[in-house]
């Protein structure tokens, strides 16, 4: 169904909404009238089957703006329900009960810039932890000063969580936010009775930087640092999408090398991080000899990237307009040589794998996402196509040139930790495919034009490894951001995490960790 | 189970060289702008582009501040005279040479246990200590290892910018540490808060929280850069001398930049 029918359809249900369409941005805003916003992404994501993106909330000088991001599943297309309501009411009606999807999306717009969400049942302590912070502080409203240190409240040494789970023999086990090797800061409450733990609550945001409040008034090339820097072995990624908000507000037509090129490195990217995370689910289960094979191969795709591009985590590459960085075709082809022999000996892998009866006895029906919840939590990346859920925004809203390409989109049906190993595994050999046709295809010509940046807001997005990404951005009057919101696929994932984590053997959660395959730092922000 | 044992085998060593010789393969470091004498046209091009303010010019010189460099190769790429760039990946120095060696280094008679704390990193510098555990680098072969318990830990390596809800944890592992202990801040963001820095919830460095002993630039240094600084730890190399303290500059002045 095409835009222009979803908004006659629209209009007719709810006469009020005033719409704007712009096809050229395969773009239609809905402006609703407060009390229709649930109706409306009800009719939008349970007839309409559009996806819920995520809620972005600005700070205007008169009134606060909601914005609901959709798009679909099938077509280029994207909607945005908006609303408006003045600074002095900042109350607005729940849509968590039905797009369960949104949930951290109220919870974090509720602690943030206090707006209230009627009917969510859970507010409260989840950026700023509670013991830490004095109540009533909105760090992401106009008035605070992001530079300044606060006052913190004295720690409450009688705190004590709040536990379910009422059986005999019941306890809550604490974990984190320090434990293990190598591991990034998170605490997890499992309760548990004996061996069996029945529930898993994780509590994040340890590592909470507020990149969203520091990126305001900033010029966008030192938001850019912040773009690529803020969840790093995601980096080409995220400076991509950040890079592409910009690029669409201003107008820019991206040379094509630079797009061929960036969808190279997007491809590499995602080889490495997948082979590292085939890694931590060797390690997770203790098969060492596997275990070693991957971190070679990951150190080798990493010392690829640094002969490359220089930097083996690929910083400073994209720019508004194209690329820092001209890469001979040569260098392209050999670098591409180079991933096909590595891709071949991960395939030797997972053959490997696949014939391993210990290692597939800790994977198999261990974490299991069945499709519904992956739909309800609106799970993203492999961790959702592990569970039936063929969803890749580089084949449903293409950007850099992306429909150009062939390439599957792998799916598996179990949603357990193999399928999602299997996934990882196939995508992987996808990436390296879309790489050998990028260099196939490497036009000639410039790798940058100049931008100058203009007033505006746009959304950019990008198939992160981990999954969807978008970046909105809204540039001021004075061509310095105003805001900048990150929607990140961790923090999607991590909200669906206590799903897998429910009823299953103690020894199982490292696997069930690994196998989600969450980063904290992108969750965190 | 028995494929397992002949891919080992077959795989054979992969191990660097480090330190006994330079490793010298292609894309295991990343490098650093070189400061020195430059045009004074050109250093202040550089300087503006520079907008983490690691490059200043001083005394006819352009000084580089390791502690703020955070690998943007705004100043390389994009500019019609580029900065000098350095390889190499020993850049681990010591903040307090004589005084620190004299007490502990033969406390540590080589073999360290090693607690790695993340307080906020952005998980490159996180995935880069990781890899030290890789064959490439292999650094149990040198006699350290990565312990989850801060009472078996000798040393304390940190990484990211410190973030206001991981001070806690943080300095409770620090305390639970046994004395003598070591501290190791790696990566740009541990030692000036790299790019999150100032702000509500990094407003302090590793440095200013805790005493820290050795230091690691780079926005990730690579495995051997964090290699380099364990061996300093255990007395096996000497640190380089990249930090030059004077340069340093303090957050109220980049915040006025």
């Amino acid at each position: 169904m095409t835009l222009d029918n979803i908004q006659e359809i629209a209009i007719r249900h709810w006469p009020d909404i005033k719409p704007r369409l712009d096809l050229s941005h395969s773009l239609c805003e809905m402006e609703c009238e407060l009390e229709d916003i649930p109706d409306v992404c009800k009719w939008l994501s349970l007839e309409m089957h559009y996806v819920f993106a995520g809620l972005i909330v600005e700070e205007g000088s008169s009134d606060w703006e909601l914005r609901y991001v959709f798009y679909s599943d099938h077509e280029p297309g994207w909607i945005y329900i908006l609303t408006h309501q003045p600074l002095s009411d900042p109350a607005f009606p729940s849509i968590s009960g039905f797009l369960h999807a949104a949930d951290w999306h109220e919870r974090e717009a509720e602690d943030l810039f206090g707006l209230y969400f009627a009917g969510h049942p859970r507010l409260g302590d989840f950026v700023l932890h509670n013991e830490r912070w004095q109540e009533k502080l909105r760090p992401m409203l106009h008035s605070f000063d992001g530079k300044k240190s606060v006052e913190h409240r004295m720690p409450d040494l009688e705190w004590k969580p709040n536990l379910i789970v009422k059986a005999p023999g019941a306890f809550g086990m604490t974990i984190g936010p320090k434990f293990s090797g190598v591991t990034e800061p998170v605490h997890f409450l499992l309760e548990t009775v004996g061996e069996d733990v029945i529930r898993t609550i994780p509590r994040l945001f340890y590592k909470y930087r507020a990149i969203e409040k520091i990126a305001e008034r900033l010029t966008t090339e030192s938001t850019l640092l912040l773009a690529e820097r803020f969840a790093a072995t995601t980096a080409f990624a995220h400076s991509l999408a950040f890079v592409q908000s910009i690029e669409n507000i201003c107008g820019i037509k991206v040379p094509e090398r630079a797009q061929v090129l960036r969808v190279l490195l997007a491809e590499l990217e995602r080889l490495r991080h997948h082979v590292g995370a085939v890694q931590e689910i060797c390690e997770s289960t203790a098969l060492a000899v596997a275990t070693s094979q991957a971190a070679i191969m990951e150190e080798e795709l990493l010392r690829l990237s640094g002969w490359f591009t220089g930097h083996r985590y690929l910083f400073g590459l994209a720019v508004p307009g194209g690329l820092n960085k001209e890469f001979d075709d040569s260098v392209c082809h050999e670098a591409v040589q180079q991933a096909k022999a590595i891709l071949k000996r991960f395939d030797r892998l997972e053959e490997m794998l696949r014939v391993s009866s210990s290692f597939l006895d800790r994977l198999e029906e261990v974490g299991i996402v069945n499709q519904l919840e992956a739909m309800k939590h609106g799970l993203v990346g492999p961790v959702a196509r592990a569970s039936g859920i063929t969803r890749d925004l580089r084949k449903v809203q293409p950007y850099s040139g992306y429909e150009a390409y062939t390439f599957e989109v792998p799916c598996e049906q179990e949603g357990d930790g193999y399928a999602r190993l299997r996934v990882l595994f196939e995508e992987a050999r996808q990436s390296v495919k879309i790489m050998e046709q990028a260099t196939a295809s490497l036009p000639g010509g410039p790798v940058f034009s100049e931008v100058r940046i203009k007033p505006g807001s746009a959304l950019g997005w990008v198939e992160a490894p981990r999954g969807a990404a978008f970046h909105w951005l809204r540039i001021g009057e004075d061509g310095r951001v105003s805001r900048y919101r990150l929607i990140t696929p961790s923090f999607v994932n991590w909200h669906g995490f206590h799903v897998a984590a429910e009823n299953f053997a103690f020894q199982d959660f490292p696997i069930i960790l690994a196998t989600f395959d969450l980063s904290v730092a992108e969750n965190d922000r | 189970m028995s494929q397992w044992v002949r891919k080992g085998l077959a795989t054979g060593i992969k191990t660097t060289c480090y330190p006994g010789r330079e490793e010298t393969a292609p894309g295991v470091s990343p490098g650093l702008p070189l400061g020195g004498d430059y045009p004074e046209k050109q250093a202040s091009e550089l300087v503006k582009r520079c907008t983490v303010g690691a490059l200043s010019f001083q005394n006819h010189k352009l000084v580089v501040d390791y502690r703020r460099c955070v690998h943007c190769y705004r100043c390389i790429r994009g500019v019609t005279l580029p900065i000098a760039w350095q390889q190499g990946y020993e850049w681990a120095t010591d903040t307090n040479i004589i005084e620190t060696r004299k007490k502990f280094v033969r406390a540590f008679d080589r073999s360290l246990n090693i607690i790695v704390v993340d307080t906020g990193d952005c998980g490159a510098c996180l995935n880069e200590v990781r890899q030290l555990n890789n064959p490439y680098y292999n650094m149990h072969r040198l006699g350290f290892f990565i312990t989850p318990t801060p009472r078996e830990a000798d040393v304390l390596l940190i990484v990211g910018p410190l973030t206001d809800h991981m001070r806690e944890p943080l300095r409770k592992v620090y305390d639970a540490i046994p004395m003598p202990k070591w501290v190791i801040a790696v990566g740009a963001c541990a030692l000036s808060g790299g790019v999150f820095s100032p702000s509500f919830v990094c407003d302090e460095n590793i440095s200013e929280f805790l005493p820290v002993d050795v230091e690691v630039p780079g926005q990730p240094p690579p495995p051997l850069a964090i290699l380099h600084a364990l061996l300093v730890v255990a007395g096996l190399k000497p640190p380089a001398s990249l930090i030059t303290q004077s340069v340093s500059l303090k957050h109220e002045e980049v915040k006025k930049q």
